[in-house]
């Protein structure tokens, strides 16, 4: 009631605005009347009733103002005066508002566009119902996190009791079969508890139960929403429906709903049931026992992250008879648990926070910056302010204004900094490394804005808040009298120690800019081991029942041999192709699958390896130079004798100086004959170029022990190898078109591609350094170039009394360079402090590295000289005789 | 008129103006001068606080104004207490007696 009334009268009043005054003035002139008439009435003469009512009232002016500054609409109306006021002295000066509105954009568009990207990867939950509630658990491999085996999974459900749901997922790729061409899905097989543990459920259809995850159960499958509407036409009766994918028959249950992320694995658009053996836990060769399979688990209600570690912890160490442990899922490490956005998120958080930090420095940069043109600008209106002053303005609302017109000028910097930011985030998901969690969900969102506002309110009355104590601090009856030139000391005081802050945050922007530059650089001198120009690789996998192998015979893996070996000769066969080669493991991908244990003859004893199943020709193709030896060849067949090529880090490991060449090795079983060593062969880089790694060693397909459904083409191009691409396809899908061909991509992407991370914090920091180094050096120049105008005075008598021009130019820029070098010194102990943040995103060299810090000194040394020349040359240009005379 | 009279004592104007109006509508000087006359001229309105004053309680309900003729046929605001501002003079009151007898109470243990 109350509050309609407010808002009613209120409304009235400032659309009304006349009448609302009349109503006052006339309430007003009616009380004078009475008061006069009631003196009049206790005896007073006409004359002296009205003086005396006047006197008594007071001006009547005074009453009226008193009484409409009561209501919220006068209060808005004040606003709305200020805000006029401080647009037309905005307007008035278009550069300083131009340059003040871009530099507050830059920072708030950079800030606005780097949080809406760490936004919803670090702090906003996952989009699950209680996402804190969901965890990872991972075997631990020589300290990192491995994957677990299916027995270990089913002890795990079995014997803890800290969660509501185990939910485990692999990678499945079917191929679907049956449509006009074969189709490639990335999918998942899962446990049936995996949406349970997620929280989601299907929109259309039902979520797996337990009778679809049993050993031999129904073919089912339920589709992404995305996977639905691309294939399937958004079909509402798909559920029930049959589909073929990888030669059986599937059928769909259901479709996720529209928006539902799959965060662990995030491209999967279609999932099954994974359907593993729960008995024959003895049998230690089947798929049961091998590390395939990720666990995603909700904790139970009331249990802690820490109380799920101790659970799992116990059952790791204390092995029970009904789950027997082999060796390799003895779990002697324990369990690795974390939530699953500090698990999905691990990889890239360095990077991250350290570019979060970037763009804060950027931000700060840019209000010091514009604080201090507000400076120069405050001390400018000294005379403005004494006037309103003089003419009854309070502090307070000296204050209001001047904090009105920061505000205004922030509004502006924040409608320029939402334009940046949407366009920067454009760039920065086009940026972004491949490991990216929830890369889908950056955007410009809702979130983002409130961010934006809040952000830009924040600096809009940051920004004011020194100008504003300064203006009203300030001796106003002083500033009156007279002209700007003689109250600029205090806030010369304050702009410089404004500039010093500026170089130093720019110093701490630099210096890791440069530590980034620097690293990266050295990554990228690292031998690869190859030579990655020119080079075209993917991955061609089998899919189908002609490579089943039901007879147990090894009739399947002939059938696969022979695919590869027809596939590579119709591949060599494509013009532009000089070279080509099937290899297990291509560069830079996750060997995981691949490590084998060695066994030496000659001491029994061995090391963790790579096995590289590669065709005779991979290192001709890769120009992996051959250090000993010779390499493998096409002699090299099932029933010649078994032969390897080693790493040269492997012969030296296990060799020393001897010649390896003659002696015989196990690699994985031990029970099939020896392989013999005819060749040493360099190093390559398979994790990345900056990771030490396992040493290597290469079979060809035809004598290994079994034969792998998926290999890695390389293909050597005569011209651009990216373009050979279509031509490669069709080749090998010449042999068998139900083939899939996945992750093509050129070499060099690839080598580039193992340092995104680094590259995007590096670009990202190049061109915040570059902003910082743009804003300290305008921050100088502003300061000296003030300074300047205001000692105009003193100069003059300085050359009048005979200072020459070197004099003069070396009095100023001796000013503004220790300026400088007070930055440079405090910003170097900040940089040193805060490298240690980057320290994980830094290679080959240390976060203290010398010639980077010198190097950024003499860049800034010499953008801060520039800065200091220009005002210096107009100070030496002085001519004594018209300062003097101006006065 | 005299030197004796004090500005109304801070945050009781409204419930001085609630009072006031209870017996009856009134015009603001009307108001003034009725303070002035029951409190023996211990009591001297500020026309300025007294007509925000006025505004304020309007909006916030306890009020209703309307403009009518005086006697001398001169338009004039009236105010007039409404239900929720009997219940709040109420209030105040209240309040107040039970301050002003605490007061009260501690002057005396003093004295």
């Amino acid at each position: 009631m109350s509050l309609w009334r407010q808002i009613t009268r209120g409304t009235r009043a400032l659309a009304n605005r006349s009448a609302a005054d009349r109503e006052v003035s006339d309430e007003v002139a009616h009380y004078i009347d009475q008061a006069t008439a009631d003196l009049i009435a206790r005896g007073l003469s006409p004359e002296e009733a009205r003086r005396a009512a006047r006197l008594d009232v007071g001006s009547a002016t005074a009453v009226r103002e008193q009484v409409r500054s009561s209501g919220w609409e006068n209060v808005l109306e004040t606003f709305a005066a200020d805000v006029r006021y401080a647009w037309r002295r905005l307007r008035s000066s278009p550069g300083f508002t131009a340059v003040c509105a871009l530099t507050l954009g830059l920072g708030i568009g950079a800030s606005t566009a780097i949080f809406s990207a760490v936004n919803p990867i670090l702090f906003e939950p996952l989009p699950y119902p209680h996402a804190d509630r969901i965890v990872m658990i991972w075997d631990i491999f020589q300290g990192e996190r491995s994957d677990v085996t299916f027995h270990t999974y089913r002890e795990l459900k079995a014997r803890s009791h800290s969660f509501d749901d185990v939910g485990a997922y692999e990678a499945w790729q079917p191929t679907m079969t049956g449509a006009a061409e074969p189709d490639r899905f990335d999918g998942q097989s899962v446990s049936w508890q995996y949406f349970r543990a997620l929280g989601a459920a299907p929109a259309l259809g039902r979520d797996f139960i337990e009778s679809d995850d049993a050993f031999h159960g129904p073919n089912v499958a339920i589709l992404s929403d995305t996977l639905w509407r691309r294939r399937f036409g958004a079909n509402r009766s798909i559920v029930g429906r049959s589909v073929t994918l990888d030669g059986d028959s599937y059928t769909i249950i259901g479709v996720m709903p529209r928006g539902f992320e799959d965060v662990p694995s995030p491209s999967t658009e279609i999932w099954s049931a994974m359907q593993y053996d729960p008995g024959h836990i003895e049998d230690l060769t089947g798929p049961e026992w091998g590390h395939h399979l990720r666990l995603a688990a909700r904790l139970g209600p009331g249990v802690t992250l820490d109380a799920a570690r101790r659970d799992v912890g116990a059952i790791a160490r204390t092995p029970v008879g009904e789950f027997p442990r082999p060796r390799w899922a003895a779990l002697r490490n324990g369990f690795m648990v974390d939530s699953l956005q500090e698990d999905v998120t691990r990889g890239v958080k360095p990077a991250l926070l350290a570019v979060l930090g970037a763009v804060i420095l950027v931000l700060a940069i840019a209000c010091v910056n514009v604080t201090n043109l507000l400076l120069a600008r405050g001390a400018q209106r000294q005379g403005e302010f004494a006037m309103r002053a003089a003419l009854g303005a309070g502090r307070s609302r000296l204050i209001r204004q001047v904090l009105t017109e920061s505000l205004l000028l922030s509004f502006a910097g924040g409608a320029l900094g939402i334009l940046i930011a949407l366009n920067g985030v454009r760039a920065l998901v086009a940026l972004s490394p491949p490991g990216l969690p929830r890369a889908d969900a950056i955007a410009v969102n809702g979130m983002v804005f409130v961010f934006a506002f809040a952000l830009t309110t924040l600096i809009g009355l940051g920004v004011g808040l020194i100008p504003a104590l300064q203006v009203s601090r300030g001796d106003l009856r002083g500033g009156l009298q007279c002209n700007a030139r003689q109250t600029a000391g205090s806030h010369q005081l304050t702009r410089r120690a404004l500039v010093v802050s500026e170089v130093a945050l720019a110093i701490v922007l630099l210096v890791s800019a440069g530590l980034l530059l620097h690293s990266l650089n050295r990554l990228f001198r690292v031998d690869p081991g190859f030579d990655p120009s020119h080079m075209l690789t993917m991955q061609v996998q089998t899919s189908g029942h002609k490579f089943d192998d039901p007879t147990g015979v090894g009739a399947g893996a002939a059938v696969r041999r022979q695919f590869f070996a027809q596939a590579l000769d119709a591949v060599r066969r494509v013009p532009g192709v000089s070279a080509a080669a099937f290899t297990r493991l291509l560069p830079f991908t996750n060997p995981e699958l691949d490590i084998y244990g060695t066994h030496f003859e000659k001491d029994q004893g061995g090391f963790d390896v790579f096995r590289y199943v590669v065709s005779p020709g991979y290192f001709e193709a890769m120009r992996i130079p051959l250090l000993r030896g010779r390499l493998l060849n096409d002699h090299d067949l099932e029933g010649a004798a078994p032969v390897t090529v080693i790493s040269e880090s492997l012969a030296r490991h296990e060799f020393g100086s001897e010649n390896p060449i003659g002696q015989h090795v196990h690699i994985g079983p031990t029970d099939l004959p020896w392989f013999t060593i005819v060749g040493v062969v360099a190093d390559v880089k398979q994790v990345s170029l900056a990771d030490n790694q396992l040493d290597e060693v290469y079979i060809t397909p035809a004598q290994s022990w079994f034969a792998d459904d998926a290999m890695g083409l390389v293909v050597r191009a005569r011209g651009d190898a990216a373009a050979l691409t279509p031509a490669v396809r069709k080749a090998i899908w010449s042999v068998d078109k139900d083939q899939p061909i996945v992750q093509v991509s050129t070499m060099d992407r690839m080598v580039a591609e193992t340092a995104a991370e680094r590259r995007f914090a590096l670009i990202l920091f190049e061109a915040f350094g570059l902003v910082a180094l743009v804003l300290a050096a305008t921050g100088i120049y502003g300061v000296l170039s003030g300074s300047v105008t205001e000692r105009m005075r003193e100069i003059g008598v300085r050359s009048a009394l005979g200072a020459t021009r070197g004099s003069i130019l070396g009095l100023v820029i001796r000013q503004g360079m220790a300026l400088t070098a007070l930055g440079v010194m405090i910003g170097l102990g900040a940089a040193m402090l805060a490298s240690r943040a980057l320290v994980t995103l830094l290679f080959g060299i240390s976060r203290l590295d010398v010639l980077t810090y010198a190097v950024v000194i003499a860049l800034l040394g010499c953008v801060a000289g520039v800065a200091c020349w220009v005002p210096a040359w107009r100070a030496a240009g002085v001519d004594p005789a018209i300062t003097l005379r101006a006065e | 008129m005299n030197d004796t009279n004090t500005d109304v004592i801070q945050g009781t104007l409204d419930m001085l103006i609630l009072k006031t109006l209870s017996l009856g509508p009134l015009h603001g000087f009307g108001i003034a001068r009725r303070v002035e006359q029951v409190s023996r001229g211990v009591f001297k309105v500020n026309p300025g606080s007294l007509l925000s004053a006025l505004q304020r309680l309007e909006r916030a309900g306890w009020l209703d104004s309307e403009w009518r003729q005086t006697e001398n046929s001169r338009r004039a605001k009236f105010y007039a207490l409404t239900r929720s501002g009997k219940k709040q003079l109420e209030a105040e009151t209240a309040d107040w007696n039970r301050r002003a007898s605490a007061i009260a109470r501690l002057l005396k243990a003093e004295g």
